[in-house]
């Protein structure tokens, strides 16, 4: 008595929508070709120093040397490195992820004179190239006698339009009014509300901002060059400090830097892979 | 909130209950004050620190421009134009602009073009979906030193790996740092590696808001899929492909890490300046030697004036050329 189960009928047009084999050939080898060279700094970074040119790519046992005489290289103080980064990276994530909420929210839901023109001013500060105000503010940083120091690299990053303009976009379609009306009327300040109500929603987006905030300060490389002085380096100030000069650079050593410093960023973007991704993608629709 | 009822304990009587008369005014007020003001609290950290580390030092790069530094006996000089007209006569820094806008017009418009085709193949119903968009992606969640490291030796001059693969195929092999459009070439793929996938993203991001039965009704009408991607896909998309254009302009004019990396991390830019970017100039000429900081505001002013200028005109080529398409 078992009939046969209805035949799925394709949606029209569902033929259009399937990958073909060859689509993933391309996406395939398109994915090979962005792993590779990561995948090559790691081979060497187990090599011995005399076979960093050898062909093919085969990786040799002498990781854990090379990291340890990159550790013991005095001058690029890479474990110091490690850490600066790790502190300003995260402060300057959790200031962003504090405040873009926070004028997020008011643009989104708050009504107040003059919000859309700030708003737009918010946009037009995504366009203005932070490298050219590079110079003044580094004068201003002597000025201030930060220079050497942390906060040269914390401060001047706390607020990011990029993270104001996305947690609006966000909390305007994951809030409804009724919700905060619901608040205003139990008696909530407009704070309480912010705090008690629009923070939780907003985190899933929060998440992904303060992913990507994270793995841009971590990855920066000028301003901390201009700024900074070998006693107080960030991770990627010290790569440059192992690779100064071609002659006398310890080849398989610098390798297992970059390996060290590319390493926690492909941890967490192995594990959020899916919400950064989802966050790239959201980013520059809206906009 | 204390209650009416009964006596209050005489500690309490101090906070008035909210039916008190007093109370309930001054609460009210503070609620009216709360909703009329504090949004402007709320948006006033990003304006006054915005304003101190982005704005101000924007604008007081146009003043610093205007005077000669001298630091050995700390004190500016006011010389008008004059860091303007050095700059202007100054042969390096009309070479390191034609680097930077070379470099720039090499990597960007294949890597745009590739993204758009990439983002075309993501955008199907496939396995592993999330697993090849990390693929297409992983490049640009690397460290830029690092890439800059990586690439200087698979475009090593004499034992590179790109070398080493020409030579099994019977090529000789490149000088990659002293012929400069080797170098270009070299650094353009630095680049491109990094954000072809990241572009693509933002394009797939943009198709996936497209409808499906556009498509259909085309296909129905018999259009072939490279005529709907020309005909629906890339005019429907428009506005985020003049967001990357824009985007990757004021990026890629400003290129410093990844040549810099590829020179070893020497800021020449090569030994005859071969690959020397304007970003790399301004630092050279800023923060090395004779700190000349008003020839630096003045380079980055011209560089400002350059990316508002080729964004202008990426602008105005793409509207035009997919408003043809259009027709």
């Amino acid at each position: 008595m078992s009939s046969p189960p209805p035949r799925r009928r394709r949606a029209p047009g569902a033929r259009l929508w399937e990958a073909s084999p060859l689509t993933y050939l391309a996406l395939i080898l398109g994915s090979v070709l962005s792993i590779f060279p990561i995948v090559w700094s790691f081979i060497i970074a187990s090599r011995d120093n005399g076979a960093v040119y050898e062909m093919p790519p085969t990786p040799g046992g002498e990781l854990f040397n090379n990291i340890d005489r990159m550790l013991a290289n005095e001058d690029a103080a890479f474990v110091y490195g490690l850490v600066n980064s790790v502190v300003v990276s995260s402060v300057v994530t959790i200031s962003v992820i504090f405040f873009s909420t926070l004028a997020g929210f008011a643009f989104a839901k708050l009504k107040f004179r003059g919000s859309n023109a700030l708003l737009l001013l918010i946009i037009l500060t995504m366009m203005v190239p932070t490298q050219l105000g590079i110079i003044p503010l580094y004068l201003m940083m002597v000025e201030f006698g930060w220079t050497g120091t942390l906060q040269a690299v914390i401060v001047p990053f706390l607020v990011q339009g990029f993270g104001v303009f996305m947690m609006r976009q966000y909390a305007m379609s994951a809030i409804s009014d009724e919700l905060i009306e619901a608040a205003r009327l139990d008696g909530c300040s407009t704070w309480r509300v912010y705090w008690n109500v629009v923070l939780p929603a907003l985190r899933p987006a929060a998440a992904v901002l303060g992913l990507l905030i994270f793995m841009q300060t971590w990855n920066e490389f000028l301003w901390p060059f201009v700024v900074l002085t070998p006693d107080t380096p960030t991770v990627q100030y010290s790569l440059k400090i192992l690779s100064s000069g071609p002659y006398q650079t310890d080849y398989v050593a610098l390798f297992a830097g970059t390996a060290l410093a590319t390493l926690p960023l492909l941890v967490v973007f192995i594990i959020f892979g899916r919400q950064i991704i989802g966050g790239i993608m959201e980013g520059a629709v809206k906009s | 909130m204390s209650s009416a009822v009964g006596a209050a304990p005489p500690r309490h009587a101090a906070t008035p209950s909210p039916s008190d008369p007093v109370h309930r005014r001054r609460s009210y007020r503070l609620g009216r004050w709360d909703i009329k003001y504090s949004p402007y609290l709320y948006v006033a950290p990003f304006f006054v620190l915005f304003g101190i580390f982005g704005l101000f030092p924007v604008l007081y790069t146009v003043w610093v421009s205007l005077f000669e530094y001298d630091l050995l006996s700390d004190t500016k000089e006011f010389v008008g134009m004059e860091n303007y007209r050095v700059v202007l006569g100054d042969a390096q820094f009309w070479n390191a602009a034609y680097n930077t806008v070379g470099m720039f017009v090499v990597s960007t418009v294949p890597q745009l073009i590739v993204a758009l085709m990439i983002a075309n193949l993501l955008n199907r119903q496939m396995r592993a979906r999330t697993l090849l968009r990390m693929g297409i992606v992983i490049p640009n969640i690397t460290s830029v030193a690092a890439v800059g490291i990586i690439f200087a030796l698979i475009f090593a001059d004499r034992y590179g790996l790109v070398n080493w693969v020409l030579g099994t195929v019977g090529i000789d092999p490149i000088a990659w740092r002293d012929n400069r459009y080797a170098s270009w070439f070299a650094i353009a793929t630095m680049v491109d590696w990094r954000w072809t996938g990241y572009n693509a993203l933002i394009y797939l991001g943009a198709m996936q808001a497209i409808p499906k039965d556009l498509y259909e009704s085309a296909a129905l009408d018999g259009a072939s899929t490279w005529r709907q991607f020309w005909k629906i896909t890339v005019p429907l998309i428009r506005p985020t492909i003049l967001f990357t254009i824009i985007i990757s302009t004021i990026g890629g004019l400003q290129l410093f890490t990844e040549p810099l990396m590829y020179g070893y991390g020497l800021i020449r830019g090569g030994a005859s300046n071969e690959f020397q970017t304007l970003a790399m100039y301004i630092y050279e000429r800023t923060f090395t030697g004779n700190f000349e900081y008003g020839s630096g505001a003045a380079m980055s002013w011209l560089l400002f004036l350059m990316i508002i200028v080729f964004a202008l005109i990426n602008f105005a080529l793409v509207r035009r050329s997919v408003k043809g398409e259009k027709k």
